[in-house]
Order: structure tokens, then C-alpha cells, then sequence
């Protein structure tokens, strides 16, 4: 098992190093260039362009910025070109804000989606299942951001929801309780939109699991020996569905950084996917990397997680 | 009357299968209703999108680019006046079916002009990721344990005797190395990464479609791996081979056709996808620039006009949904007559 996993890691590296080469050939070799993105401002003259480019090291061959890249980030010395902080300390600055929006979405979608799923897969064919199945075709189908601004325009007339920022301005003064709810508060909008489509997705996957579980032999033996419904269907059924999302949960993890830009530009909420957004739009080189590193190590770290949850769950599963 | 004796089974009738699976699967296929409502909506659409094309490019009446100042935020259906605007700006049959943007533009001509283009994006990207993905998986699936590699001399010294080469080989499969590339290719986000390089390189609608199916082909390229390696044993293969057709045309012409069931379901999906990833750029100012309308940046235009004019949001918005979901109950309808398990028993 340890040495499963320490090859996994190891296969993880490597995969990594290629994926932080293929980024980084990816943004530098395309054109467009920090020193461009201001070119009306008057007081950029060309020797301070000369200047930036060298502080930076944009001078040098491609795979020589690729070394100082990878020095500078395992250091941790590794700047913005927009204001010169520390980007580890950027991203670390937006990344809880992230995670509340990520942790409730994903609560919303596991604690909706399977009694959908289960309830759609037992009343198989009936008014609930097709009624299940088109509503979440329906959510599959609309773009997240139209949904979003119907959400708003609705949420802002009727139920009086913040729907933009953290918090509301001058509360700082509060008492912790207070502020919390607050946040809470301005955390709910988003959460629901973000966690729409997954549900929707997840709804599907739960249904289906389901059903072929429910077509199983030890269903059948569960049912003769007269256990209740209930407990074949809850006890017997569920537990197995249950099985292949425990993987889902590792894969689910980069969503927190990829998914996020589009919620997080429209609600205002300042997270990674909008911190990337705006690294784009300054053609921030060392943040747009560094996020796309993250999120790699994500999707790797969520494979390997998901794995070794699974061999735990599953006694058939064997590591050689 | 003597009784009729039944006319002898020809044996070569009882071995051709009842229907051609073409026929079987359309069989399939129509059962589920809402697929077939959607195909035809979907057919009816490709038809309009032609047509819109020709008729926004060649009469006036439907010019997309058409400014009337003095006609801006005219709701849906309103008539239109010729008080301020010449007559020969007039819109077709004098009415604004879809209402006015806030130049004036009319936006029934607008959405017809992006319905082609929004389905040009989406067909033209799954058509790049497809390809690249029919390419490497088949690849990957037919020259699976070819091993490509190269020699690099070693040198050592021991100690008296002097130095010494020995040629190390490094090899992988084809396979591996495909299959690690798709891994790669799998971990980066992937819109965040359209982002990006749609930021960097100039706005173009073509960079668009490129990126988008440069960034979706790991999906098909598994499936046809996965499909390759089961029929790469079968007979009709082996025959083929044996017949010393090239390699190319193996795989291309006899291979490829039994592979592009589940290569046809994701297609139909990406559609949807890339029409809805196209929207999303095109919402975050990164999409199809101007004078092309797609229904992308209809909306996105549209949305700072919400609250006076929602008519231009709306439509496009709701122009997006439904041609996404007949795209999703399509390939829908597609997964379940590609099916083995729902085939009729013979």
C-alpha cells in the first residue's frame, strides 16, 4: 500500500514537471507581454520598459525564465509583476475566501442531489423521475451566468440577499457573531448558482449508480429474506451506490480554482478564480502560472485522495 | 385444396441480420421522444442558421449592423417609425420582432446573425477536438505496444581498467507516451486555460474555436483508444491485414467507422459545451469580437441594459438554453440506440 502510494507520487511529479513546462512554454511563447498592456501611459519610457523586463528576467531564452520560475516559486520569492507582492501571499489572501464558496456549494450539491437521485431511481419511468430527469437537463443546459443574473434581479426584488462582495461595508466595528452571519449571508447567492450545475450532474450519476445496483442478485436475496424496503433499499442498495463517488469528492477539488471564475466576476467575490481573472487581464505572468500549478497539483492530489479512499471503502481493491 | 407449402428458407436470408444496424439503432432512437423532437428542432435550426446567414449578409431590411439611433430599446414586436429614420432602414415587414439594442441594431437581425456563427464555433471546435482525439486515441489503440525510444551511451570508469560505454535504451509504447500526454492534457483547468491564451493571442473567432477543441480531444481520444483496443482482435482486422492493406487505411477506413459510437455521443455534447464555453468568454469581454454577433455577446452587451431593456438579455439567454438542451437530449438520445444492452434480441 505505502509503496503504491509512493509511486503514485512519484509517476505525480513527473507528470507535473511536464504540465509546469507545457504552461509556462504556453504563456510566454504567446504574444502580448506585461510591458504592453500600458503602452498610452506617459510616464513608461523606454528605459523603464528595459528596466522591468530585466527586473523580471523577460530578456532571457524561455527555458532560462522556466528555471528562475520554478527557483523563485519554491522559494517563495516569487513576484507579481503588477504590484510586486509575493504571489503565494496573493493567492493565500484570496484562498479561504474560495474555499467558503466551495465547501457550501458542495454541501448544497451532495445534500440535494442524492435524495433526488435515489428517489428518481426507485420511482423509475414515473411522473418523478421524467419530472427529475428534464428539470436537471434544464440546469445542465443554461449558462451558469444568465442563471445568475435571473437569481439576482429576482433575489434583490423579493428576499432583499447582498449578492455582491464579502461583506457589507462598515460592519468591521461588529461583534463576531454578527460578522459571521454577515459573511454567511453574502455567501449564500453564490453558493446556490455555483452549486446548480453539479447538481444537476451529480443527480444523474446518483440515479443511475442506483439502478444498476438495484438490478443486482443481492438485492433480490435481500428482498426475499422480507427485510423492509427501506432497509434493502437504504442499507443494502445506498452503501454500494455509495461506492464510486467517494471518488468524486478527489476529483471535485479543482473545481474550487477552474469553476469559480465566471461566480466569482459576477458576485464580486474576491477569490482565486477572480484573482486569476485579473492576473489575465494584466497579463500577470507569474500568478497566472502559479495558479495553473495549483490547480494541476489539485487534480493530482485529488486522484491519488480519491484512490486511496476507494481501496479503504472497497475491501475487493487491492494495491500491488 | 391441397395446402401450400411454405417456400424453403434460403440460408443465406436466415444469416443476414433483420434490419441493418443503421435502421436498428434509428429504431432505437425514435422511441425516446424528446430526442427525436430535439434532432428535428436541431435540423430546423442548421436549416435557419443558413438561411439567416444569406439573408443578414444580402438584404437590408435584416442588416445586423444597422444603426438608428432614434429607434434604440424598442420593445419586442413594436412597429417601426419613420419620424427620424429613412425608410429604406426600415426592418423587415416594418416590425422589430425581437425589439432594438441600445444603438438601434435590430435584434431579431442580430440573433439570426449568431445563430450561424455561435453554431459555426460549436461545430468547428468538436470537429478539431474530434479529430485530434479520432488521431492520437487510434494511435494509442492500434500501435499500443510498438516500442519508440532511443539508445544514449553510459559511460563509467573502473578503476584500472580504464573507460568503459555501454548504450542504455530508453523506450516507451506509443500507448504510454499517448496516454501520458492525455494525463497532461487532463490536468490543467481547462477554462482557465481558454482564458488565458484567448487573452494573450489577438481576438480572432478563430482562435477561439481553436483553443476550445485543442482543449476538449481527451475525451474522445480514450474512447476511441478503448474501442480500438477491442477491435484490433478482430477478425475482420486480421483479414485486412492479411489482405496487406496499409496500415493508414486499416485504422482510418475499416477501424474508425466501428469506433465512432461513443466518439458521435461526446460530439453532440461538445456542441453544447463549446457553445456554452464561447458564451462564457464572450460574457467575460474575451469572446467573439465585434461586428460578429454571436448570442454570447448579444447578452453580454445586453446585460448592462438589464433592468431597462431585458428583452436583450433574455433572448439570447434563452436562445442558448434550449439550442444547449436539444443538443444534451440528442446525444441523449444517441448514448441510449448506441447502447448494446437496449438492442432488440435476436
Amino acid at each position: 500500500m505505502t509503496a503504491y502510494i509512493l509511486r503514485n507520487i512519484w509517476q505525480k511529479i513527473i507528470l507535473l514537471v511536464f504540465v509546469s513546462i507545457i504552461s509556462h512554454a504556453i504563456v510566454h511563447l504567446a504574444p502580448g507581454e506585461p510591458s504592453l498592456v500600458d503602452p498610452s501611459n506617459p510616464r513608461m519610457k523606454a528605459e523603464d520598459i528595459a528596466r522591468i523586463r530585466a527586473a523580471f528576467h523577460l530578456d532571457d531564452p524561455p527555458h532560462v525564465q522556466y528555471f528562475y520560475w520554478m527557483r523563485d516559486l519554491f522559494s517563495g520569492e516569487l513576484r507579481s509583476f503588477k504590484d510586486g507582492r509575493p504571489v503565494l501571499e496573493k493567492i493565500g489572501d484570496r484562498f479561504f475566501n474560495s474555499l467558503a464558496l466551495f465547501l457550501v456549494s458542495t454541501l448544497i450539491v451532495w445534500c440535494v442531489a442524492f435524495p433526488v437521485g435515489v428517489r428518481a431511481a426507485l420511482h423509475r419511468g414515473g411522473l418523478y423521475d421524467k419530472a427529475a430527469t428534464l428539470v436537471s437537463y434544464a440546469l445542465i443546459s443554461i449558462p451558469g451566468f444568465f442563471l445568475s443574473y435571473m437569481a439576482i434581479i429576482f433575489m434583490v426584488k423579493n428576499f432583499n440577499v447582498p449578492v455582491v462582495g464579502l461583506q457589507t461595508f462598515g460592519l468591521e466595528e461588529a461583534s463576531f457573531w454578527f460578522r459571521s452571519m454577515d459573511r454567511l449571508w453574502h455567501l449564500t447567492v453564490p453558493a446556490l448558482m455555483a452549486a446548480v450545475a453539479g447538481t444537476a450532474v451529480l443527480s444523474r450519476y446518483v440515479r443511475s449508480q442506483m439502478l444498476e445496483v438495484l438490478s443486482q442478485d443481492y438485492m433480490r436475496t435481500a428482498y426475499a429474506k422480507g427485510l423492509s424496503d427501506d432497509v434493502a433499499v437504504y442499507r443494502h442498495g445506498l452503501r454500494n451506490a455509495l461506492l464510486p463517488f467517494i471518488t468524486m469528492f478527489g476529483l471535485m477539488l479543482p473545481d474550487m480554482i477552474g469553476g469559480s471564475v465566471i461566480f466569482e466576476t459576477i458576485f464580486a467575490w474576491p477569490g482565486i478564480g477572480r484573482l486569476g481573472y485579473e492576473a489575465i487581464l494584466a497579463r500577470d505572468f507569474p500568478v497566472i502560472l502559479t495558479l495553473n500549478f495549483i490547480t494541476a497539483v489539485l487534480v493530482l492530489a485529488g486522484t491519488l485522495i480519491s484512490d486511496v479512499l476507494y481501496a479503504f471503502a472497497d475491501p475487493r481493491i487491492k494495491f500491488q | 385444396m391441397k395446402p401450400t407449402t411454405p417456400a424453403p428458407l434460403d440460408p443465406v436470408d436466415i444469416q443476414r441480420p433483420q434490419a441493418s444496424p443503421l435502421r436498428e439503432h434509428w429504431e432505437i432512437f425514435k422511441r425516446n421522444k424528446s430526442s427525436l423532437v430535439s434532432l428535428t428542432f436541431l435540423g430546423l435550426l442548421l436549416v435557419l442558421a443558413v438561411v439567416g446567414k444569406g439573408l443578414t449578409d444580402w438584404t437590408q431590411a435584416l442588416d445586423p449592423q444597422m444603426v438608428r439611433l432614434a429607434e434604440k430599446f424598442k420593445p419586442p414586436l413594436s412597429p417601426f417609425s419613420s419620424q427620424w429614420t429613412p425608410q429604406e432602414d426600415a426592418p423587415l415587414m416594418g416590425i422589430y420582432l425581437l425589439g432594438t439594442d441600445e444603438l438601434g441594431r435590430d435584434v431579431f437581425a442580430r440573433m439570426l446573425q449568431g445563430t450561424f456563427v455561435s453554431l459555426t464555433v460549436g461545430f468547428v471546435a468538436v470537429g478539431i477536438s474530434i479529430s485530434v482525439g479520432i488521431f492520437l486515441g487510434g494511435l494509442a489503440g492500434y500501435y499500443g505496444r510498438v516500442k519508440i525510444g532511443f539508445s544514449i551511451p553510459v559511460s563509467f570508469e573502473l578503476d584500472d581498467l580504464g573507460e568503459f560505454y555501454r548504450w542504455v535504451k530508453i523506450g516507451f509504447t506509443v500507448d504510454t507516451l499517448i496516454m501520458r500526454f492525455v494525463d497532461i492534457m487532463l490536468c490543467f483547468p481547462v477554462f482557465f486555460l481558454i482564458l488565458t491564451v484567448v487573452a494573450l493571442l489577438p481576438p480572432s473567432i478563430y482562435n477561439i474555436m481553436i483553443v476550445i477543441g485543442l482543449t476538449s480531444w481527451m475525451g474522445t481520444a480514450r474512447f476511441v483508444r478503448a474501442e480500438f483496443l477491442r477491435l484490433r482482435e478482430q477478425d475482420f482486422v486480421h483479414a485486412a491485414r492479411a489482405q496487406a492493406i496499409p496500415e493508414w487505411r486499416i485504422i482510418f477506413i475499416h477501424m474508425v467507422p466501428n469506433a465512432m459510437a461513443p466518439v458521435l455521443v461526446s460530439a453532440t455534447i461538445g456542441v453544447a459545451t463549446a457553445i456554452l464555453t464561447e458564451s462564457a468568454l464572450s460574457f467575460l469581454g474575451f469572446g467573439v469580437q465585434p461586428p460578429n454577433a454571436t448570442w454570447g455577446n448579444i447578452l453580454a452587451d445586453g446585460k448592462s441594459f438589464i433592468f431597462d431593456a431585458p428583452w436583450i438579455t433574455f433572448i439570447p439567454g434563452f436562445a442558448i438554453f434550449v439550442v444547449v438542451l436539444a443538443f444534451n437530449l440528442c446525444g441523449e438520445g444517441l448514448r441510449e440506440a448506441f447502447n448494446p444492452k437496449l438492442r432488440k434480441q435476436r
